[in-house]
């Protein structure tokens, strides 16, 4: 009963979210539902017995990539509304049909993998005891410990690449310190020469 | 509640950022979007690994969250710079070959 009233309540919740964030003009409310919805969505997971994954996605989502965009909208002007020449061709309305054809394939494919049945699964949390936590670092650095380490290489690529892209003089090399110093002296006296 | 209801769910909210993805014509809007997508696939992930009783389901949703983060940092930052250089992150202005 509980899990029913909860589950329909943020999936009201949810939808409404994230069409605001698909309709709305402007730049600022959209990003609030956006992190609106994504606190919502870890209800979900809550629901799932994925306490865990709950936790990272309220961490990971509102707390770093929806900061990360509140960050980046600095720099954009969002102060106005967007203006968007939506123009009607007969491409949009080709990708219409193909994502209709995509909402049946998608709503109809659980019917079909009723059907399917795993024999042995894998990897039954039953197997390691404790909470879903522990179960979930038990596999994490077992069985799925090469792709955690290339995920963390990949976020510290991310991040250097970030930090390059945006940082102001980060294409000049730290090593020729030396010769930027003397760019700058020989520009200053230019100044004083002008003078 | 069974599976076929949050797939479902899951389903609608894929459908709700595709339609974001074919409609907006604004770079951000367009990474909000591909948010909503990425979250709509990790919701499908949680309940077929509860309904099968399997982790591995919530392992890919992990690294489906690894992939999200480290996109948005690279792609908030490129489209900073392209804000920076063109001022103006409409997709129309991205067409400079006219392919």
């Amino acid at each position: 009963m509980f899990e029913t009233v909860a589950f329909y309540l943020f999936s009201v919740l949810t939808i409404s979210m994230f069409s605001i964030v698909v309709f709305s003009k402007n730049a600022l409310y959209a990003m609030s539902a956006l992190a609106a919805g994504m606190i919502l969505i870890s209800g979900f997971f809550f629901l799932l017995d994925a306490d865990f994954l709950g936790v990272v996605q309220i961490i990971v989502y509102t707390g770093a990539v929806m900061a990360l965009y509140a960050f980046g909208m600095m720099f954009l002007d969002t102060t106005q509304d967007i203006k968007e020449n939506i123009t009607h061709s007969k491409i949009i309305y080709g990708l219409w049909i193909a994502s209709a054809i995509l909402i049946v394939f998608a709503i109809s494919a659980p019917i079909v993998t009723n059907h399917l049945m795993l024999d042995a699964p894998l990897m039954n949390p039953d197997l390691f005891g404790g909470t879903n936590p522990q179960q979930v670092g038990v596999i994490l650095f077992t069985k799925y410990l090469i792709p955690f380490e290339l995920a963390a290489v990949m976020l510290l690529v991310a991040m250097i690449a970030g930090i390059v892209l945006v940082g102001k003089k980060m294409d000049d090399s730290i090593t020729l310190c030396d010769s930027y110093d003397e760019q700058m002296t020989i520009e200053e006296f230019d100044v004083k020469d002008e003078k | 509640m069974t599976l076929t209801h949050y797939l479902v769910l899951a389903t609608i909210l894929f459908v709700i950022g595709l339609i974001g993805v074919i409609r907006r014509r604004n770079l951000l809007m367009l990474f909000f979007s591909t948010e909503i997508l990425l979250n709509a696939a990790n919701i499908g992930f949680a309940a077929v690994s509860k309904f099968y009783d399997d982790l591995g389901g919530q392992m890919f949703a992990f690294f489906i969250i690894a992939v999200a983060a480290s996109e948005v940092a690279v792609g908030l930052g490129l489209l900073v710079l392209w804000y920076k250089k063109n001022g103006s992150i409409d997709l129309d202005t991205l067409q400079k070959m006219k392919g």
